[in-house]
């Protein structure tokens, strides 16, 4: 399909600066490691609960380690010399653990063989789940049948068992996919909260007690329905790779998981994100799961006429960090957005352009759509009307996780009705046009063909300069979305520790194994 | 004077609503909706749509008129007296008046991860047309971005020399942004930096009222531009600077 008449050897210009990119901070990665990838292999490893102060054990070990050993060494090694030292299986060594207080940095070492030995009937025991999670969601999706745009919408009442009515009303009425949106702030915590909430703030604690509610909901609606209803979450934050994690063994489908926008966004250190991430997504492509980049924010903090080609530049990037994590591009959710001022002359235009410039260059991945919210004023007919013109776009250009706009955007979370008509919407506009995209071609040399040519040309000047200095100086220079993060700023750099000689990563090591075969 | 809503005659009272109850769309559900809309005031209620839109949830649209009226002479509202100024304007008279340059800081407070308010008044470009702060002569802004904890948004403010303070907060559930608001003001006070600042709040379902209310001098809701955030500030300024002599 090339409907744009798109010049193929830029876009292969494109994938190769990004690739170049995206080596050069996998250079960095490889020597790191953070507190959440070693919490991680914990939980993977089958590590869960709370202190009597609260505080989850993996976070409780990984500070324990740092302490008063060398977590430069990670955690595996540690875990694997307490089990062999104490002959005590993994549960009643963390009941024995955390009851005594007693720190888990004075055992004997194993060397990684041994380590591997010790700890392999646990992570095959959590690799065994989420490979059976995997085949389970393949084999729904086969069956059952997922179409080529799926609806999504988001919950976000802050109490889960609200959560569950709105989700189940909105897979009823037609929606394909639910996000559960996570309390405010959430993205900041250095833990994930633990065990079922009812309380939050515009949104539902992301733990993994809310994730299982939620899921059995979903699958119950889906059976109900015969529909299979994936779910949704963020992994994004300072817990990147730990949501990846509960997210995998719970059957989550779909992860909000960017390279660089917790960096741009959320303020969260570039060089703990990027370690962060790539973690995330190894699990992510190991456990099937689809992720979704977060494109779409640019444009809400960058003018969507001018700064177009940054998005396109993000997803070559997000491209090419999701190819070093192993993530195939039928898993890439590539995100972008319906953000240019519906009353400047032609906006619709040049949002088709970029949709279907999109839609061409990634021709396999799942693109995330993201419906306006910057132009949306408080006017629900208005704000009905902008998503009409958002669900068009969609159809027209072929998207394929449709995020639904809310007519009450910039009021409150959605009400269950204005869910509903939302996805009512978007189903009488599928309706309606649905054979309007194989009917659509675009002029030569006309409106929308040269926006989506000036979008890439511009795109690939800015991979060269990005290139041309790296990605860390770029964000320092702020040429993303304008803002501006330097390289020891921002928070969570003091999770970010070197990799010391002999470090090992019993799970990652073994996921890269397995996925290599494949 | 007495007014009530106008459909398409003067004083007819014509309204329309729409809500969702648990319960069906037929007969007996509709009647149900009816009877709710009775007691929100309508007279002769009109279901005019009913829709079953799951698990056991309906939603209806309602057309009818209100007895009720408002008697304009009575309202008295707070509003902000200060009339709004071009970008030119402003910075003439900051070079006039003010002879210095005016600090302004802002950010997103709190949890508040939504950046949309603080950049369409401070961002270079500002929002549909009206640029925004960075691009005034004599105006140094600054700023912090979203998420910025009330402490270390006090710390800025301090270092920077901040003359002016904009804090922008959207909406979230249970009203925690007022309590984040409040919480700035406690603080601004135990720092004894309340009274060296025009502290002002800005956001989506902000309005002056609010702001006064919670111990702010201005508040600025939607469709509000750089143009009447500085305009207010300025002004403020040297009213102040012009008590203090």
């Amino acid at each position: 399909m090339n409907k744009l008449d798109l010049d193929q050897n830029l876009i292969r210009e494109c994938r190769q600066k990004a690739a170049t990119i995206a080596d050069e901070i996998h250079g960095f990665i490889y020597r790191h490691t953070t507190v959440t990838v070693e919490r991680t292999i914990l939980r993977l490893l089958g590590v869960d609960g709370v202190d009597a102060l609260g505080i989850p054990v993996p976070n409780v070990m990984v500070d324990d380690i740092r302490e008063n050993g060398n977590l430069g060494l990670g955690v595996s090694l540690y875990l694997a010399g307490a089990l062999k030292t104490t002959g005590l299986d993994l549960d009643s060594f963390v009941k024995e653990y955390v009851e005594s207080g007693k720190s888990m940095a004075g055992y004997l070492l194993p060397s990684p063989k041994e380590a591997d030995e010790i700890l392999r009937p646990y992570y095959r025991k959590t690799f065994d789940i989420i490979q059976k999670n995997r085949r389970l969601r393949e084999d729904q999706k086969t069956k059952l049948g997922v179409p080529k745009t799926q609806l999504y919408v988001i919950v976000a009442t802050g109490n889960i068992y609200e959560d569950v009515v709105q989700a189940k009303a909105a897979a009823t009425a037609g929606a394909d996919i639910i996000a559960v949106i996570r309390s405010t702030g959430q993205s900041l915590l250095d833990y994930v909260p633990y065990g079922i909430t009812t309380e939050g703030f515009g949104g539902t604690y992301a733990t993994q007690a809310n994730f299982r509610i939620m899921r059995k909901a979903l699958d119950d609606i889906g059976e109900k329905t015969g529909r299979y209803i994936q779910l949704v979450n963020y992994a994004s934050g300072l817990c990147m790779p730990e949501i990846a994690a509960m997210a995998a063994v719970e059957r989550l489908d779909v992860l909000l998981n960017d390279s660089m926008y917790g960096i741009i966004f959320r303020d969260i250190n570039m060089q703990r994100t990027f370690i962060d991430q790539y973690f995330s997504r190894l699990i992510n492509a190991y456990a099937g799961i689809t992720i979704n980049t977060g494109e779409d924010n640019y444009l809400t903090t960058s003018d969507a006429v001018e700064e177009a080609h940054t998005v396109l530049a993000s997803q070559f990037i997000n491209e090419a960090f999701a190819i070093k994590a192993h993530l195939p591009e039928k898993l890439m959710g590539l995100g972008h957005a319906f953000e240019i001022d519906p009353m400047v002359e032609n906006s619709f235009l040049m949002e088709v352009a970029q949709a279907e410039m999109a839609r061409e260059i990634f021709p396999d991945a799942p693109l995330k759509y993201m419906p306006p919210t910057k132009h949306i004023t408080g006017n629900i007919f208005r704000a009905y009307m902008q998503d009409t013109m958002f669900n068009m776009a969609t159809v027209l250009t072929d998207q394929s996780i449709h995020l639904l706009g809310m007519m009450t955007e910039a009021i409150h979370t959605p009400f269950l009705a204005d869910r509903f008509l939302a996805i009512d919407n978007a189903k009488l506009v599928q309706q309606a046009m649905k054979s309007a995209r194989e009917e659509i071609e675009y002029k030569p040399g006309g409106f929308v063909v040269t926006r989506a040519k000036t979008v890439l040309a511009n795109a690939h000047a800015f991979l060269g300069e990005v290139e041309k200095i790296n990605l860390f100086r770029a964000l320092e220079a702020g040429m993303f979305a304008g803002v501006k993060r330097p390289y020891d700023g921002g928070k969570g750099l003091n999770g970010v520790i070197e990799k010391q000689q002999g470090y090992f990563n019993v799970v990652a090591d073994r996921m890269e194994a397995e996925l290599n075969e494949n | 004077m007495k007014i009530r809503p106008y459909g398409d005659t003067m004083a007819d009272g014509k309204v329309e609503t729409s809500f969702t109850l648990p319960t069906t769309s037929d007969e007996t559900g509709q009647e149900i909706a009816r009877q709710f809309a009775k007691q929100m005031g309508f007279v002769d209620p009109n279901i005019v749509h009913a829709e079953e839109i799951g698990e056991g949830f309906s939603f209806f649209v309602i057309y009818g008129s209100v007895p009720y009226t408002v008697d304009t002479d009575k309202i008295k509202v707070e509003k902000i007296e200060t009339p709004t100024m071009t970008r030119e304007e402003i910075e003439d008279l900051i070079e006039k008046e003010v002879g210095r340059d005016v600090v302004f800081v802002g950010a997103s407070t709190g949890t508040d991860a939504h950046t949309v308010g603080i950049d369409a008044i401070m961002n270079m470009k500002g929002f549909a047309g009206h640029y925004g702060l960075e691009r005034y002569k004599h105006i140094r802004a600054h700023n912090l971005g979203s998420q910025v904890p009330n402490e270390e948004f006090v710390r800025q403010a301090k270092l920077l020399g901040a003359d002016v303070l904009l804090v922008s907060q959207t909406v979230t559930q249970k009203d925690i942004h007022l309590k984040n608001l409040e919480n700035l003001v406690e603080i601004l006070e135990a720092e004894n930096m309340r009274n060296d600042v025009i502290l002002i709040a800005g956001g989506a379902r902000i309005t002056h009222e609010l702001a006064k209310e919670l111990g702010y001098d201005a508040g600025f809701g939607p469709k509000k531009y750089a143009e009447d955030v500085a305009s207010y500030a300025i002004t403020e300024l040297i009213k102040r600077k012009n008590s203090k002599n």
